[in-house]
């Protein structure tokens, strides 16, 4: 958005001749012109290096920092930041940089991929009740209101009741557990996605751009996704970002109910969670991984409204 | 110390010629600890110390609202219903016993004008029949008196099945009858050394007769008396909120001079322990908190804000690993760690031997529990009585690797033992708990040294203590190859506690899982050495039997001790108060007093 | 929006509820716990009581007939029976309902008052200093849990300033506009920590929906007619963007009722979260049940009157 105004459907037939008729432009692949639109949101151009370099540190850090994540110290217990411990240690004299190295490619992969699930499972049902309405819609909704009124805590410990043992067997430990961990938080959160797209389709499907297009005879999965879905994104992206926040928390409670990770995987909510009662004593503790989860929240939503500028079909650029 | 000389002390106590306190004195140095050293006196013919706190205050009330902070909050105020400690905590506020333990160990009287000994008649010689005599004059809030009637009715209340009470255990295979209006007789089927039980302490909280009689049985619980308590304390029930609040204003007719010293009283509950421990430490908004499980170091740094300081009282708690020895891992007739089954590795005593060498407990002590947990070698460590002095610990990494070795256990390509292809791989479960947590990642480290692997599984604290049959993560079932929890005699005496090795006691599936020995260790040394305590009146053979089978559990390490679990509370600078490991927080809080 | 059409969803709700509480009832039953657990841990207690306990509380039929029986006295207005108080379910619930509503409402009327107003503004001026700001605390809001900025707070206005109590009372002693005075200087971090933490989600929802029709035609068309800038915000943007909102607003309403397990921890408020906490790790069965069910219709309701403001804020919508 930076840099570009918002201009009505007829300025952009205006500007699109102006700019024909001044330059003609060679032909570019759709990818290509995804990239140059989503080039000109410098802000999410920026937020791709942090995430890259979150990516760079999750994956190259242990070979680079070679510290073990898990070996007590006591003689260095909460010590603060120095070159021995860059990001200082916790109660144990753990190394809190090869801590938040390890943690981090399990919360950043439970983040993205629980909020893939919530927005997938979200958007799939909201866009079919909003569209189908009548009983279909009352069916859909049926299941979101029940699915909003469960209650956590029993459901989840019966989820690991039943399922924990099962999805170890078929994906191995760590496997298994992120396969869980991931439809059940991402499962736990579809409902007020759902609930979005279905009211941002009620007044879409409307809305004279749409009745023109079905006019035109488009079919109706085309009017879903060429005409409605990328209007209705908006509301989506916002979600989006702040399931990614909601999950990484959401993560380390888990690991409470003993359905996440084992208690030793350092991730950013549990080490933030352990930290807490440390906060007048060892405040660093908490801000470093509390920065992680500001930052990869960050990039991401910066990403998530470049893309939304990508795919708008009004966009002028 | 021999029997024979303990009895020629105990004779020097009878004739005048050794002062009781420095009989006690002698007693501590010697390993028996102060309540079973004054039960030895009174089952000898010397009565109990009737031992008074100095209290100072000269008149009842002027004091405030004395304010408790109990992070769980009483959920219900029928003592005899009174699931866990905060319930029997809230009970207390209003109901008292006859008796309660006092921090030394002392048996103290409340409701009852002297205790029991053979010397006034109260203990019969063949250790079946106690007499208890009441204190005259006290009333219950509403003005009532407080009479043996009470005790009898308090007897069938909680020993009907129909009423289901938790007490039960204490009342059912006792027989208590009226003497006179201040005089109760309490029988026993067989002889009982430990006779200190009914109507004593927790479960001996005694409710009124004239408010609950048509409540028993089947109706109990529709008694009003359930929710708006009437007893005999030192404050009247006011209000009560479950979970959140209770509170009481002072009983002006209570049964104690100038007592107590509060005009008021308020137990809150709610929250977590740290900023329990924050409220009464380092903003003074409390007086008092309770079971304080916090890391030492954050409540030492919260002891630095000046406004309380935290208080340590040993109980008989122990957190303790214990070891499987069935397979956890093969199922038979629908159970796994079937008695059926051995353990394919635990069973071989040198490889306990090499884990006990692994717990680093002084580490644990030192840096996770700090004051809240002291290392020891015994599963019983308090009453000093039944301690052990023949065991010990040693933390050394060495020596387990030299006992594996010698054992044949080879390390494999991936450095985990192996032997007959058996590996030394673990399991190892507790309750999600982050002191718990942290000891796991301490056992685990020093493990991998010497070639053990360990799979830490931590599980949520409502499933693992839970006795829910169809759910294998708790921890009765002990699907696990190691798990880690405390546990403790509820008394300052072991021997119920100890019921947890016997052979009948197996805990599996045709008894759901409501056996109590969860290790499924079995010995006949051991069977026979318990039977043998419970018949026995002499309480230096006794505590010498006590001793034996703690030295069979901890030289077989069928457990490894880790550390004990003393209560923790925090009490604000001005408050003065005496605290008991063996009873309620607040079972002397008639006598709590503020220096001004 | 016609009267029969809000009638039929009325009656549709019934048979809806049912249906979810058979499923919270199944799920209930079968989640993993005993309520009688300390008791069977407890080896002065004879095995007979949980025993006598569980029949004594019916906790031994097959599910569908205790599903039956709690319906049957749900529909005389019977709540069920604590296990753990031994007291009825509505006094427990009826006890904590307005310590929730005060704190728990006031927050969310905080979130609202907040963020609708900065997300506006924030969207008429993207990208400008207002907008980043608003922008990184909102960010801040919602990527820091509650029980972290609650303990943050507390550090500083309860330890270190000495300013506000951080055990919030229920039995203020003191009366008139000293009872006031104590009340919102215990309530006002548990609310600012919760308001802030829903106004931050909600702050980027408005930012994001007005700056999703801020670019539509007719809005262009508006300008163009020569009609000032902040009017057509409120005129014209705002009543349009305020789907999503409504939507939001309908999700959080329910919670008003259901507290907040976390903040009310933190600052002991005995609201409804934490009796439901307490409940569900105790397995006390018929509060979680009351609690999840009256939760459960307030769900059910709001979805229905979200349903009706879509129809006010946007005419074209209907529901067929």
């Amino acid at each position: 958005m930076a840099g570009s105004t918002p201009a009505s459907l007829s300025a952009d037939a205006v500007v699109a001749q102006a700019t024909s008729a001044s330059r003609p432009r060679k032909p570019v692949s759709p990818a290509a012109e995804a990239w140059r639109r989503f080039r000109k949101h410098r802000l999410a151009v920026v937020s791709l290096g942090i995430l890259g370099f979150f990516v760079f540190a999750i994956v190259a850090g242990p070979f680079l920092w070679r510290v073990p994540i898990n070996d007590v110290d006591f003689a260095a217990q909460t010590a603060w930041p120095s070159w021995t411990h860059p990001l200082g240690t916790d109660d144990l004299g753990q190394d809190l940089l090869a801590r938040l190295i390890y943690g981090g490619r399990v919360s950043l992969a439970v983040g993205l991929a629980a909020m893939m699930v919530s927005v997938f499972v979200g958007v799939v049902v909201g866009a079919i009740a909003g569209m189908a309405s009548g009983w279909v819609d009352a069916v859909l909704m049926w299941v979101t209101d029940l699915f909003l009124s469960l209650p956590q805590l029993p459901l989840l410990l019966m989820v690991i009741y039943l399922f924990r043992d099962a999805l170890k067997a078929a994906f191995g430990v760590e496997g298994g557990v992120f396969i869980m961990i991931v439809l059940v938080i991402g499962g736990l959160r579809w409902m007020p996605n759902a609930r979005l797209v279905r009211a941002q389709f009620l007044s879409l499907r409307e809305k004279e751009f749409v009745e023109a297009a079905r006019a035109l005879g488009a079919s109706r999965l085309r009017l879903v996704v060429r005409h409605i879905l990328p209007n209705a994104l908006g509301p989506v992206i916002v979600a989006g970002t702040i399931d990614v926040a909601a999950a990484i928390i959401a993560e380390s409670t888990l690991s409470f109910l003993g359905l996440g990770f084992p208690p030793d995987i350092p991730t950013w909510g549990r080490v933030l969670f352990d930290a807490k009662d440390y906060l007048d004593i060892a405040p660093y503790w908490a801000l470093f991984p509390g920065a992680c989860i500001f930052f990869a929240v960050l990039s991401i939503n910066f990403i998530g409204d470049g893309l939304r500028d990508t795919l708008d079909p009004r966009r002028v650029l | 110390m021999t029997e024979q000389e303990l009895r020629k002390l105990i004779d020097g106590v009878k004739t005048g010629h050794l002062e009781r306190r420095s009989f006690l004195r002698r007693m501590l140095a010697v390993g028996l600890a102060a309540p079973l050293a004054n039960q030895l006196l009174a089952l000898s013919g010397v009565p109990m110390a009737q031992a008074a706190t100095p209290y100072k205050p000269t008149k009842a009330g002027g004091g405030g609202t004395l304010k408790l902070l109990w992070w769980q909050g009483p959920t219900l105020l029928n003592p005899h219903f009174a699931t866990g400690t905060k319930d029997q905590d809230g009970s207390r506020l209003f109901y008292e016993p006859l008796a309660g333990w006092n921090s030394t160990g002392d048996l103290i009287p409340i409701l009852a004008a002297e205790l029991p000994s053979t010397a006034n008649g109260g203990l019969s010689p063949d250790g079946k029949v106690i007499t208890w005599k009441l204190k005259q004059g006290v009333k219950w809030h509403d003005g009532m008196p407080f009479t043996a009637d009470d005790l009898v009715f308090n007897w069938e209340y909680a020993r009907n099945p129909a009423t289901a009470a938790v007490t039960s255990g204490s009342y059912k295979d006792i027989l208590v009858e009226k003497v006179d209006t201040y005089t109760i007789k309490i029988t026993y089927p067989k002889p009982t050394p430990f006779w200190a039980d009914a109507f004593v302490s927790a479960v001996g909280m005694i409710i009124p007769k004239h408010l609950f009689a048509d409540f028993a049985g089947d109706k109990s619980r529709d008694a009003p008396t359930n929710l708006k308590p009437v007893g005999t304390g030192p404050y009247i029930f006011k209000e009560f909120r479950p979970g959140d609040l209770v509170t009481g204003v002072i009983n002006p007719n209570y049964h104690m001079p100038n007592r107590p010293y509060f005009d008021a009283v308020e137990m809150k509950g709610g929250g977590d322990a740290v900023s329990a421990a924050r409220a009464v430490l380092q903003t003074g908004e409390y007086d008092f908190a309770w079971n304080l499980q916090v890391e030492d170091e954050v409540l030492t740094r919260l002891e630095a804000g000046g406004k309380g300081a935290v208080r340590i009282t040993e109980g008989g708690s122990i957190e303790h690993i214990q070891c499987n020895f069935t397979d956890p891992n093969k199922e038979v007739d629908g159970e796994r760690s079937s008695a059926k089954t051995k353990h394919p590795s635990l069973t071989d005593p040198a490889v306990r031997e090499a884990l006990s060498y692994l717990v680093d407990k002084d580490s644990v002590h030192k840096f996770i529990y700090g004051r809240g947990g002291n290392a020891t070698a015994n599963f019983i460590f308090n009453p000093e009585r039944f301690a052990s002095k023949n065991t010990h610990y040693e933390f050394n990494v060495d020596k387990a690797i030299a006992i594996l070795d010698k054992a044949g256990w080879k390390p494999g390509p991936d450095g985990i033992r192996v032997k007959d292809g058996v590996k030394l791989a673990y399991l190892y479960q507790t309750s999600i708990n982050q002191p718990r947590q942290k000891t796991q990642a301490i056992v685990k480290q020093a493990c991998a040294k010497a070639g053990i692997g360990i799979e830490i599984k931590a599980v949520t604290a409502s499933v693992f203590f839970s006795s829910d049959v169809a759910n294998p993560d708790t921890y009765p079932h002990f699907y696990a190859d190691l798990q880690m929890y405390t546990n403790g005699p509820t008394a300052p005496d072991p021997a119920i506690f100890l019921q947890q090795f016997l052979s009948t006691e197996l805990c599996q599936k045709s008894n759901k899982w409501q056996g109590r020995n969860i290790t499924r260790w079995v010995s006949e040394e051991y069977d026979t050495t318990w039977h043998a305590q419970e018949a026995e009146l002499d309480p230096i053979k006794r505590a010498a039997l006590m001793i034996h089978l703690n030295d069979l559990v901890i030289n077989n390490h069928v457990v490894i001790p880790v550390v004990t679990r003393p209560s923790v509370a925090a009490v604000s600078k001005p408050l003065i108060c005496e605290l008991s490991g063996f009873d309620s927080y607040i079972w002397d809080y008639a006598n709590w007093y503020k220096e001004v | 929006m016609s009267p029969t059409y809000v009638l039929r969803r009325l009656l549709l709700s019934i048979p809806s509820l049912l249906g979810i509480s058979v499923v919270l009832f199944t799920v209930l039953a079968m989640a993993p716990g005993d309520p009688f657990g300390d008791i069977v841990m407890n080896p002065n207690v004879p095995a007979s009581v949980a025993a006598a306990l569980r029949a004594k509380f019916g906790l031994d039929d097959p599910i569908y007939i205790r599903y039956l029986h709690w319906l049957a006295a749900m529909v005389q207005g019977d709540w069920g029976f604590s296990f753990q108080s031994r007291i009825d379910v509505d006094t427990l619930i009826l006890q904590r309902l307005p310590t929730t509503l005060i704190v728990i409402g006031a927050s969310q009327v905080v979130a609202m008052l907040v963020a609708i107003p900065v997300g506006v503004l924030a969207a008429a001026k993207p990208y400008s200093l207002f907008d980043q700001v608003a922008n990184t605390l909102a960010f801040v809001g919602f990527s820091l849990p509650t029980f972290f900025t609650g303990l943050l707070l507390i550090l500083i206005f309860s330890v270190q300033l000495g300013w506000l109590p951080f055990v919030y009372r229920t039995d203020l002693n003191t009366h008139g506009l000293a009872y006031l005075a104590d009340e919102i200087k215990q309530s006002i971090m548990p609310v600012m920590v919760l308001g802030l933490f829903q106004g931050a989600s909600l702050v980027r929802f408005v930012r994001s929906s007005v700056m999703d029709v801020v670019k539509l035609d007719y809005v262009t068309t508006a300008r163009s007619k020569g009609i000032g800038r902040s009017r057509v915000l409120l005129r014209h943007v705002v009543r349009n963007a305020m789907i999503p909102v409504v939507t939001l607003i309908a999700l959080q309403m329910p919670i008003v009722f259901g507290g907040a397990i976390v903040t009310e921890q933190i600052f002991r408020i005995p609201g409804i979260g934490s009796l439901l906490i307490t409940a569900i790790l105790a397995n006390d069965t018929p509060v979680v049940m009351a609690v999840t069910f009256v939760f459960a219709c307030l769900v059910v309701l709001f979805n229905l009157i979200a349903d009706i403001l879509y129809g006010w804020l946007d005419p074209r919508i209907a529901f067929r």
